[in-house]
């Protein structure tokens, strides 16, 4: 086991794992994500009811994705645990504190009668701000840390970028593109008429951003552009931008015609297109341009010890998942008050 | 202060707020499970009703859980690089498996546990439950690990650059200290839950309401308090004796031993000053320490001294925090017993200054578990890593400023968080186990409950559809 895991191949295989939790992450907490952005613009309060339910049962198993990323980071990759996550301390502490308070807010909106416009807007504000921190780290890994002597070497604001604040922006747009997607297909009624009309808001928004970033990165990253502009790559890599073109269309198109699932499944592949250009701007580094997955990788009794686990535990988590997805399965309908059905009276 | 400084006190306040959750839900899970179990195989509705009110504040109580606990997961590299990038290799698999093994399980049963009664059955609910109380216990079990390592490495070997490299994972689980604080933890827990338990219930006895459920909650509370309290007792002192071995340092900081003594008195009280390196206005009860710690009249102890100052916790912070636990400890104890005397006698739902006391008992657990984590987090200073790294040598490179900046928003964010789950959570706890008896609706945004208290409930949604639990 451990000779094998010596090989060139064992970064390859952890750095896949990492990308899968991220993009796990990026598109499950991304649809209750995106179901706060949208939160306080819904028309009525019963809508908000509906949105509410619709996430309930899963926010939960999606937002520990983001742990595992932390986790898998720290235990695979420690170098860009123990650089990245300092470079960008202020960001992360505003994401923390951001999904603290939409993650009470669950809990809290249920129980309270008076003051519930407060735990509306604590979900809405939150979900915005937690991802318009992630929008931030994003662009600071691909603009780059400073880093010195194997540690960051920067201040408390080197994570702040244009490329961080339109990516901010795009993600903003993207996850509300797909909670709108979500809400789409797990809604019906007047709450659904109103996640269609904000779906084209939030595509436009996601669209021109997803356009802007690659161009800026581009202009204003010059490895990111002998990445894809440099001979075999520009025609090997055309087809990403061409698929994510495609993939836009046919999500304009069909947001009010075509199955009731379109919308959100689309958005999710925008997303996965997304995250393909961003591991082709970055590969093959963990901390870009100071350390590669091979040099910040751990040592091979400990990566052998967590392979393990991955390979038996992670199917089954993806599994019991999916059931709690397919439990709570079909159009939300509203049983106000929850747990076991019976709270407020 | 420096940035280390206020790092220190950063994760120390978050750590502090985030265990007081664990703490309520490793055993509120167990009870819910517990009444599931006993609704599906009985049917009597009274442990239905439980089960769904303790539900409700357990849910309270878990997302305080979560949201609190994805901080401490992000602060080790944030505000910690120095020690992550030390022991990665050997504490970062342990988060990795406490994340797969638990928050999944957790996570994946959660929502059906709170929101599936009535789409599945009475069976797969119970299943569900118990794969939530499973993921708490499995959490703990990981956390402790990693933090026994801290306290009693072995297993890893550091090279030249200080970074930690795994020799054998047994070793590193199962450290000299990880059974005893697994132990004590856990148990912590479950005695801190059975008394908020029973304070809940006998608010309810008191005050004469939902008696059925209530008297059915408070005397399984106080049996299991009855058992717990004592067991808590003998585990926390063979913990005792295995820090001695262990972390005499940390033990002697305890007990407010200065100097390598045989056969040591018991200090009940005193002032230790640091800079005389001696006690002040002690008051000893002599041989009593060696007794407990080595089970004999005359048995050494090593003493504060054995080591320089600046090898030493800060001892007054270690000695108050273990007495407050200590003495919460046999307050707990003193209850339960109460509680059983009273039992005998056929007064324990009748004694209404039995009552009140149970009240007055609720949130003792959770101090001591504070308490507690103080003893062994503040004994462990100076270092981080026992013995081997300094927490000064472990910080991150990151600005004071920005640590400032978050620790005040920290503070400010959980005292709201606190006060928000009190408000809440008080109010379900105070408004008792729901009776299941059929709702009259009588206008629209008006509920009447048959007890014939009015609650105010928002605008029926057009989408509410049936309500299977209250039909």
């Amino acid at each position: 086991m451990t000779e094998l895991l010596q090989a060139d191949t064992v970064p390859l295989v952890f750095a896949a794992v990492a990308v899968f939790c991220v993009t796990v992450y990026v598109l499950a907490d991304g649809l209750d994500l995106g179901v706060g952005i949208l939160f306080l613009a819904a028309p009525r309060d019963a809508d908000r009811d509906l949105m509410m339910a619709s996430i309930e049962p899963v926010w939960d198993g999606n937002e520990t994705w983001l742990v595992m990323g932390g986790t898998l980071l720290f235990a695979a990759f420690p170098a860009g645990y123990y650089i990245l996550l300092p470079a960008f301390y202020l960001p992360i502490m505003f994401m923390l504190f951001a999904l603290i308070f939409r993650g009470v807010a669950f809990g809290f909106r249920l129980q309270a009668t008076r003051f519930r416009l407060v735990w509306d807007i604590a979900f809405f504000a939150g979900s915005v701000l937690a991802t318009f921190c992630q929008g931030l780290i994003l662009g600071g890994l691909i603009t780059g840390v400073p880093v010195d002597n194997g540690m960051f070497a920067g201040g408390p604001f080197s994570f702040l970028s244009l490329l961080g604040v339109l990516c901010g922006a795009g993600l903003v747009g993207g996850y509300a593109l797909i909670g709108a997607g979500w809400l789409i297909w797990k809604t019906d009624g007047a709450t659904q008429v109103f996640a269609r009309e904000i779906a084209h808001a939030a595509l436009i928004l996601t669209g021109a951003m997803m356009a802007l970033v690659s161009a800026w990165s581009a202009w204003s990253v010059p490895e990111v552009a002998a990445r894809w502009f440099a001979f075999p790559n520009l025609a090997l890599l055309a087809p990403v931008p061409l698929v994510t073109l495609a993939v836009i269309v046919a999500l304009w198109r069909g947001i009010w015609e075509g199955g009731q699932a379109r919308t959100f499944l689309l958005a999710l592949a925008l997303f996965a297109l997304g995250l393909v250009g961003l591991i082709v701007s970055l590969w093959p580094y963990l901390v870009p341009r100071h350390v590669t997955v091979w040099d910040g990788m751990s040592d091979p009794q400990s990566l052998a010890f967590l392979a393990v686990g991955i390979a038996i535990i992670i199917p089954i988590v993806l599994a019991y998942q999916a059931h709690a997805y397919w439990v709570f399965r079909g159009k939300t309908v509203h049983e106000h008050g929850a747990y076991g059905g019976h709270a407020g009276s | 202060m420096d940035a280390v400084a206020l790092s220190r006190l950063q994760f120390a306040f978050t750590i502090g707020f985030h265990i007081l959750w664990p703490t309520l839900t490793i055993g509120t899970a167990w009870f819910v499970t517990v009444l599931s179990a006993l609704w599906w195989r009985t049917g009597n509705t009274v442990y239905r009703d439980l089960m769904r009110f303790w539900m409700r504040l357990f849910a309270l109580g878990f997302g305080m859980g979560v949201v609190t606990g994805i901080v401490l997961s992000y602060e080790i590299g944030t505000n910690w690089a120095g020690f992550s990038r030390s022991v990665a290799n050997v504490l970062g698999p342990l988060f990795a498996y406490e994340t797969m093994t638990a928050f999944f399980l957790e996570a994946g049963f959660i929502g059906i546990m709170l929101f599936g009664e009535g789409r599945v059955s009475k069976g797969a609910h119970f299943f569900a439950c118990l794969m939530v109380a499973m993921g708490a216990l499995i959490s703990s079990t990981w956390i402790i690990a990693a933090n026994s390592w801290m306290q009693t490495p072995a297993g890893a070997v550091a090279d030249a650059q200080g970074i930690y490299h795994v020799v054998s994972w047994w070793e590193v689980i199962f450290t000299a200290s990880f059974p005893y604080r697994l132990a004590h933890m856990v148990c912590a827990s479950f005695l801190t839950c059975s008394f908020v338990i029973a304070g809940v219930s006998a608010f309810h006895l008191w005050r004469g309401q939902h008696v059925a459920a209530s008297r059915t909650a408070f005397s399984m509370a106080l049996w299991l308090a009855l058992v717990l309290a004592p067991l808590q007792i003998f585990i926390g002192d063979m913990h005792g004796r295995n820090t001695m071995v262990e972390q005499p340092t940390k033990l002697a900081a305890m007990e407010g031993l200065w100097e390598t003594t045989k056969g040591p008195a018991m200090t009940v009280i005193a002032w230790p000053d640091m800079a005389a390196q001696k006690n002040f206005y002690a008051i000893d009860i002599p041989h009593l320490a060696s007794l407990y710690l080595t089970h004999s009249w005359d048995g050494q102890v090593q003493g504060l001294k054995a080591v320089p100052p600046q090898d030493q916790p800060n001892v007054p912070i270690v000695f108050f925090a273990f007495r407050v636990m200590a003495g919460i400890g046999v307050v707990l104890l003193a209850t339960a017993i109460t509680g059983f005397v009273l039992r005998l006698r056929g007064r324990l739902f009748t004694a209404r200054w039995f009552q009140f006391l149970t009240i007055a008992t609720t949130p003792l657990g959770f101090l001591a578990v504070l308490a507690g984590w103080t003893v062994t987090e503040a004994g462990r200073q100076p270092w981080i890593i026992y013995g081997a790294l300094r927490t000064a040598d472990a910080a991150a490179p990151v600005a004071a400023g920005a640590v400032t900046t978050s620790l005040l928003i920290f503070f400010a964010v959980y005292n709201v968080l606190l006060l928000a789950f009190v408000w809440f959570a008080g109010r379900v706890a105070l408004k008792g186990p729901i009776d299941s008896s059929p709702v009259t609706r009588e206008h629209p945004g008006m509920e009447r409950s048959t007890l014939g208290a009015f609650t105010t409930s928002p605008v029926p949604s057009p989408v509410r559809g049936t309500d299977p639990a209250r039909a």
